[in-house]
């Protein structure tokens, strides 16, 4: 077990994109039982930056493999085939009509029940991605379709967050 | 473990004895110090069998002040210098102080926190909190008849990097060694948690006299987990007494000008409102100068009053809710914390919100007022290496997300709030125009787009970068929150290697040297001889260092090579030869030789725990 070791390998998980969270959540205060820097804080300030060295490297892998999108643009990157979501945006024409038509529907949502019922919307394509992401890495090995249903779940994510700003502002 | 620690000849028998940890509840309206004895945490009283003690001081003439009770005794006749709430004045501007107006102090705006203009000059909330957490060290110190290890200090889990940096700045004026700064409500689930060996998500909605704080926190096996955080850093009790003392002056037809009368007022409202969590109506009586105000008043004029306020924290609680993506009937129970909380219209409102459609329990049956000093001493005796069983880890979050300010006033965020501390985040930026040789960096904390609307933590400059076109520059950003929350950030450019960093302190600047030059002038211990506490203090690490060195060498002492084992007890041996003499330098400097000597040893010793801890867990899965 070393620190450099790849996400997977630090919390004893498969390399795949199905992630069993229980098995994620418990592994994660396993380790940071074992590396947090409060368990060495009678120890000297040696033992409090390699504390702080693991705490920090596991929580980033937690975070990493917890977040779908996340572990996704990780295993993408991991197989060769890097999202570069910033420089790549070439995204289907339906996807793209399709996502005008949320964004009409938004602005023109007038209360928070409206947000909600289109969330709930976007909430169930967002699944039904997810699952096509999950059969691309773990059953069909296809990581240029995976890393174009990331990219298409990363607009998603954006928008659903935009709804999340709104109703943010109705409320305040 | 502790059972076969063998003491070695000349050092006390039982060095734990002298590790006195305490947790302290810095309040906005009251602190208390609370440790753990006989196994048990409880609150300190003072010598008059009081626990709280009112965060108030005030300022007389000569050099003297007065500290808590006997301060707020003369709060009214002496308001403009006795300064009370200071907590709500934490790294602050006059700006930022909604009700400056109403409150009875000279302010003086200084870059990065306002001052109050006293007698004794110039106070800042850092120093006023430092005199309060001062009296509680003494109160601990006199207690126990020794000196202090180390304390835990709480902050509202609210609180942004520089009222965080500006509460341990207070403690370390105060002389006290800050173990770690920890939430409030964390602090209160800790507590909680422990007494009743709770398991599951479980609500900490927390108002105190100047702040609102809600979180979520997940607890299993002694693991206190914070899932969400949120609230208000300017609302709390004071306000519902603001708004009682401006109806009533407002009834009465009347103003209060002078800035006794507004002290009065404020504390005859507050009696008032205390007085309806029991009672159906009351009187509130205050003496103005232009004679007596008297107006009755009953709970439900209280409650319909101050209903927006409460409305404010419920708005809080649902974001804090969403934010953790759970739903409110998995919520177990909601632990009330702060003397607030006791207004039977916020226990309504709570226990509505989360009631409708859960099993959930509004916990009320420990003591609000004691619960965040209780839960502080628990962490500080177990970060002081007391505790017996190793079970207690708290894993909190940073509240407010962090960023840099990128093209046009806008925020790029770095460190999404509720992400878990510690924490290190890197992003990518590069220059915009062609030739640039240096890049402003400027560190914000909010969740607003706009810098603007942000808090501005840190500026600083990266230099000498080489000429290139616009955009080829790689210039990397990376952030840092270590465990008390308190972040530091650096910039890097990838091409050239050129590097800047800032540890990041208020503006306000009690640079380090600031704090040894107000401590050197002798402030809150002006009796105390400086050289021989640093001495002391010296002396306690190096005993700290050594047993903990011999400790993992008995257990771990295989993972060297002979000749690493001869150089660890070649250093062990140097600093023992030296912690017998007096030069507190020379010992300090020993015991940085042999921490650094033991870093490869502390390495592999983890490396070593992650491996069994992996093994222990295949055996269970198996």
């Amino acid at each position: 077990m070393n620190i450099d070791d790849d996400d997977f390998t630090l919390f004893a998980l498969p390399e795949r994109f199905a992630v069993d969270l229980a098995q994620l959540d418990r592994r994660w205060r396993e380790l940071q039982t074992e590396v947090h820097p409060d368990r060495f804080a009678a120890q000297g300030a040696a033992a409090q930056r390699i504390a702080m060295q693991w705490s920090v490297r596991v929580n980033q892998a937690y975070q990493r493999l917890k977040d779908p999108l996340k572990r996704a643009a990780y295993l993408c990157e991991r197989r060769g085939a890097p999202v570069n979501a910033e420089r790549n945006t070439a995204m289907p024409r339906e996807f793209l009509m399709q996502q005008m038509a949320w964004r009409e529907a938004l602005d023109e949502a007038q209360d928070a029940a409206a947000m909600q019922a289109l969330d709930a919307r976007v909430a169930a394509q967002e699944q039904a991605l997810l699952g096509r992401l999950q059969a691309s890495f773990d059953e069909h090995n296809d990581v240029a379709a995976a890393a174009e249903q990331l990219r298409a779940l990363m607009f998603v994510a954006r928008f659903r967050q935009d709804v999340e700003q709104r109703l943010d502002a109705l409320e305040s | 473990m502790a059972l076969l620690q063998i003491s070695e000849p000349g050092q006390a028998p039982d060095p734990h004895q002298r590790r006195i940890a305490v947790g302290i509840d810095l309040g906005t309206t009251h602190s208390l110090v609370a440790a753990v004895r006989h196994g048990v945490a409880e609150c300190l009283p003072d010598a008059q069998g009081r626990v709280l003690l009112p965060s108030v001081v005030r300022y007389l003439d000569g050099q003297k002040r007065q500290v808590g009770y006997e301060a707020r005794a003369h709060q009214a006749e002496d308001a403009a210098d006795t300064v009370a709430s200071a907590k709500r004045l934490m790294g602050r501007r006059l700006a930022d102080l909604k009700d400056a107006a109403q409150l009875p102090y000279r302010f003086v705006d200084q870059p990065g926190m306002v001052a109050v203009d006293t007698r004794q000059g110039l106070k800042t909330a850092v120093e006023v909190s430092a005199e309060i957490l001062a009296t509680l060290r003494q109160r601990a110190e006199d207690t126990f008849d020794d000196d202090i290890f180390g304390a835990v200090v709480t902050v509202p889990a609210y609180f942004d990097d520089a009222q965080r940096q500006a509460t341990k700045d207070a403690a370390q004026l105060a002389g006290l060694n800050v173990l770690r700064l920890i939430n409030e409500p964390t602090a209160a689930a800790v507590a909680y948690g422990l007494d009743h060996g709770s398991e599951g998500l479980y609500a900490v909605y927390d108002l105190g006299g100047g702040t609102f704080d809600v979180s979520l926190l997940r607890l299993a096996k002694g693991v206190f987990e914070v899932v969400a955080t949120g609230g208000d850093a300017a609302l709390g009790g004071d306000d519902f007494d603001h708004r009682l003392a401006a109806w009533a002056l407002q009834q009465s037809g009347r103003s209060a000008v002078s800035a006794m009368d507004k002290g009065a007022l404020q504390m005859a409202a507050r009696r008032a409102r205390e007085t309806l969590t029991d009672h159906a109506t009351t009187m509130l009586h205050c003496p103005l100068d232009d004679g007596d105000l008297r107006i009755e008043l009953t709970r439900e004029q209280l409650e319909t009053l101050t209903q927006p306020l409460v409305e404010r924290t419920l708005a809080a609680l649902r974001k804090v809710v969403r934010d953790a993506r759970v739903q409110r009937g998995e919520v177990l129970g909601v632990v009330m914390v702060g003397g607030a909380t006791r207004m039977p219209a916020v226990r309504r409102a709570v226990a509505e919100f989360f009631g409708a459609d859960g099993p959930s329990r509004v916990l009320t049956d420990l003591n609000p007022d004691e619960v965040v000093a209780l839960g502080a001493a628990i962490q500080a005796h177990a970060l002081a290496g007391n505790a017996q069983d190793d079970q207690l880890l708290l894993l909190d979050v940073i509240p407010l997300s962090l960023g840099i300010e990128t093209m046009g006033g806008l925020v790029e965020r770095i460190v999404e709030r509720n992400t878990t501390i510690p924490v290190a985040k890197a992003q990518e930026f590069t220059t915009y125009q062609d030739g640039q040789t240096a890049m402003a960096i400027h560190v914000v904390q909010g969740e607003r787009e706009l810098v603007a609307d942000c808090r501005s933590l840190a500026r600083f400059e990266l230099r000498g970068i080489p000429p290139m076109a616009a955009g080829v520059a790689r210039i990397r950003v990376s952030f840092q929150i270590d465990a008390d929350g308190l972040l530091s950030v650096s910039a890097l450019e990838t091409v050239s290697g050129v590097m800047a960093s800032v540890v990041v302190k208020p503006s306000y600047g009690l640079a380090d040297d600031q704090v040894a030059q107000m401590l050197r002038d002798g402030f809150a211990h002006a009796s105390e001889d400086m050289q021989l506490r640093a001495l002391r203090e010296a002396r306690v690490d190096a005993d700290r260092l050594l047993l903990a060195t011999q400790s993992a060498l008995r257990s771990d002492g295989e993972l060297l090579s002979a000749a690493q084992r001869q150089d660890i007890e070649s250093l062990m041996a140097t600093l023992r030869e030296v912690v017998a003499g007096d030069n507190h330098d020379a010992i300090n400097a020993a015991v940085e030789a042999l921490a650094q000597g033991t870093e490869e040893f502390a390495a592999a010793r983890m490396n070593r725990g992650i491996r069994q801890a992996l093994a222990g867990r295949s055996i269970q899965d198996v």
